[in-house]
């Protein structure tokens, strides 16, 4: 990981867990040996990770990978086998304790549908001791929520906008979301991510997101974890994706030359072009083949989970 | 972006009892309509109801009284004169009088009460199953508050508050009721607190429905504790699930004669579990175990006897009263277990 910013971080860390339990070690979620089955499907395959606190990290993979089922599991809401601290504290046991610090939005339509703006913030107000309400009105207050609106009269954008100023205005320490903007439109989705980084995401925070939408968080994450058939196949900082991995294109006279460097995907373009992609491939080398470039990290992604529903 | 020297202060969590209270007012805000509004609407139209009969009964005595066939006592009166009805009552008569005013009045304040059963029954079946369905689970599990905490409150709900405010709109309706009464009496020139208030006795009337809650909470509790059980458990149509397993259970004892092994009857077996498990809710279903001191029944009078504070107090000496209050917990405490660990896709 990069170390200089990491140790002004570990200082921090250090000063501020003197006195709790997770000061041994610095992780916010620390996971070993995941077990998870279902009744017919493994879901967590001796899943293992580490996260570090000040992060904004993806957990994506395709459908059925163990997504859902890894933060459930960090959330308390399953039990399985393993060997986990969230926080220092295990989720199975200890939940009641661990939710003070933790929030999470499950999915976009998971608001009582019945509540009232203004008795949602006075429920989660009185419950929340690091609810912030002066916070959670300032959110509000450049929406169009009023607050004697039910839920069930706002649109799915609106729920969210009401949902995430909640969630926001409570000082977590680490954040839990899960396909946060699904069936959200682009203006919607747009706003809900550079909210959450230009007024909540600071050092002291985590946030672990979910998305299908690889290609609108990927400027936002610090961190990156693919999942696949409930183990982690890739469990990278952002920066060492894109040292690490090389998109090349190629042209149709190098192919043989380029092939010999063996690229971990390849797919044709129109016009003879090849696009390759390269794992620890130094640049100089792949420079005489053609114009590189940093792959994306959906390109990155199908690459990976190549054969996953054959 | 904030500094690194922020550093979080230790924040207090809210104290146990108002978490406790707003989990409270979270159920009456999401039920305002069957805790507070059904009661008093059904008194209301309770009410509505008595003045309606009342009203078909002036217009039918203005028209017999004006063909001349209305006679009391052998005195023909023009109109009803209540002035005089009194005068001429005895006291074996006031106190036929006096048991009529107070059935009369309990039964006006019925309504509110089996609509309450009802509410009752309808709240604990979804307390549990409509947050899964709808998913709210996952909202109100994001928040730091214990499944004990939150499935304690439903229960409170079902047993305290639901319970209370139906028998305040009981209450209210009874006076009203009265009320009522008071004008009828007055229209017809007769003195009230003679006629009503004196030998009538609503004040203690209103103060032992009052005093029922503590009795229909413990009383009510093995069904409340069955239908949230199965609230945190069915995966689809609680409903089904609740009534069948019971009757089913009834119907396979009743047909193998399974309790003759323990030297009972079958209808042992419907009366205390069956029964105990899916009416307990309607107030007033423990009169088959309350003690009455004397089984005389003759005339209106005998309903004193029938909701005296001391009978209804008696079944707090029963053991079907505690052992089922135990049974309910029991399944309260299994409901928590169930709300922690079933996972929700």
């Amino acid at each position: 990981m990069n170390a200089m910013q990491h140790d002004g971080l570990r200082q921090d860390e250090l000063q501020r867990d003197a006195d709790s339990p997770r000061s041994v070690s610095g992780a916010v979620v620390s996971a070993r040996g995941l077990r998870k089955v279902y009744k017919n499907k493994v879901a967590l395959d001796g899943t293992s990770f580490e996260i570090e606190p000040g992060k904004i990290i993806g957990l994506i993979g395709p459908n059925g990978a163990g997504k859902t089922t890894a933060l459930k599991a960090i959330l308390g809401l399953i039990p399985f086998e393993g060997d986990l601290r969230v926080l220092g504290m295990d989720p199975r046991t200890q939940r009641d304790e661990l939710m003070r610090d933790v929030c999470f939005i499950a999915d976009v339509a998971v608001l009582p549908r019945w509540i009232r703006v203004r008795e949602a913030i006075e429920f989660v107000a009185g419950v929340h001791p690091r609810f912030d309400r002066a916070r959670c009105d300032r959110f509000l207050a450049n929406t169009q929520l009023k607050p004697d609106m039910r839920v069930r009269e706002l649109s799915k954008g609106m729920i969210v906008q009401l949902h995430l100023a909640l969630v926001m205005a409570i000082d977590a320490k680490l954040l839990v979301l899960d396909e946060p903007t699904l069936g959200l439109d682009i203006l919607y989705r747009k706003q809900f991510y550079q909210r959450l980084l230009e007024d909540y995401f600071d050092e002291q925070k985590t946030i672990l997101i979910t998305t299908h939408q690889v290609e609108e968080i990927e400027h936002i994450l610090t961190d990156v974890m693919f999942i696949r058939q409930g183990k982690i196949v890739l469990d990278a900082s952002m920066d060492e994706v894109g040292e690490r991995y090389a998109e090349v294109m190629v042209d149709g006279g190098q192919l043989e030359s380029a092939r010999v460097l063996k690229p971990v995907d390849e797919r044709a373009l129109p016009f003879g072009k090849t696009v390759m992609l390269f794992d620890g491939v130094p640049q100089a080398q792949l420079q005489s083949l053609g114009e590189v470039r940093t792959p994306g990290l959906a390109d990155l992604f199908v690459a990976t989970m190549k054969g996953t529903y054959a | 972006m904030n500094a690194v020297v922020e550093t979080r202060s230790p924040v207090a969590a809210p104290h146990a009892t108002a978490t406790f209270k707003l989990l409270l007012k979270r159920e009456f805000w999401e039920h305002k309509g069957g805790f507070f509004w059904a009661p008093l609407v059904a008194g209301a139209i309770g009410l509505l109801m008595t003045i309606m009969a009342i009203a078909v009964g002036e217009v039918a005595m203005r028209r017999a009284a004006r063909s001349g066939e209305l006679h009391i006592e052998g005195v023909q009166v023009n109109g009803l004169d209540l002035g005089m009805l009194t005068q001429k009552l005895g006291p074996e008569e006031m106190r036929h009088l006096a048991g009529g005013i107070d059935l009369s009045l309990f039964l006006s304040a019925s309504w509110p009460l089996i609509v309450l059963a009802f509410v009752v029954f309808f709240y604990c079946l979804g307390a549990l199953y409509d947050e899964r369905k709808d998913r709210s689970v996952l909202f109100w599990k994001s928040l730091p508050l214990s499944d004990r905490d939150t499935v304690l409150s439903k229960a409170a709900s079902a047993l305290l508050v639901a319970p209370a405010l139906a028998l305040l709109a009981a209450v209210a309706t009874m006076l009203g009721f009265m009320l009522v009464l008071t004008v009828v009496v007055l229209l017809h020139g007769g003195n009230p607190v003679q006629l009503l208030w004196g030998p009538g006795s609503p004040l203690s009337v209103m103060s032992q429905f009052l005093a029922a809650l503590p009795v229909y909470a413990l009383w009510a509790l093995p069904t409340v504790g069955w239908l949230l059980l199965v609230s945190a458990w069915a995966r689809s149509k609680p409903i089904l699930w609740a009534l069948m397993i019971p009757l089913f259970a009834g119907l396979f004892v009743s047909w193998f004669d399974l309790m003759q092994v323990f030297n009972l009857e079958t209808t042992w077996f419907w009366k205390n579990i069956v029964a105990r498990l899916l009416t307990s809710v309607f107030p007033g279903s423990w009169v088959d175990v309350a003690q009455f001191e004397h089984i005389d029944v003759e005339g209106p009078a005998a309903f004193r006897n029938l909701i005296s504070l001391k009978a209804m107090y008696s079944t707090l000496l029963t053991p079907q009263l505690w052992i089922g209050a135990a049974v309910g917990a029991a399944m309260i405490f299994g409901t928590i277990r169930l709300r922690r660990w079933r996972d929700e896709g």
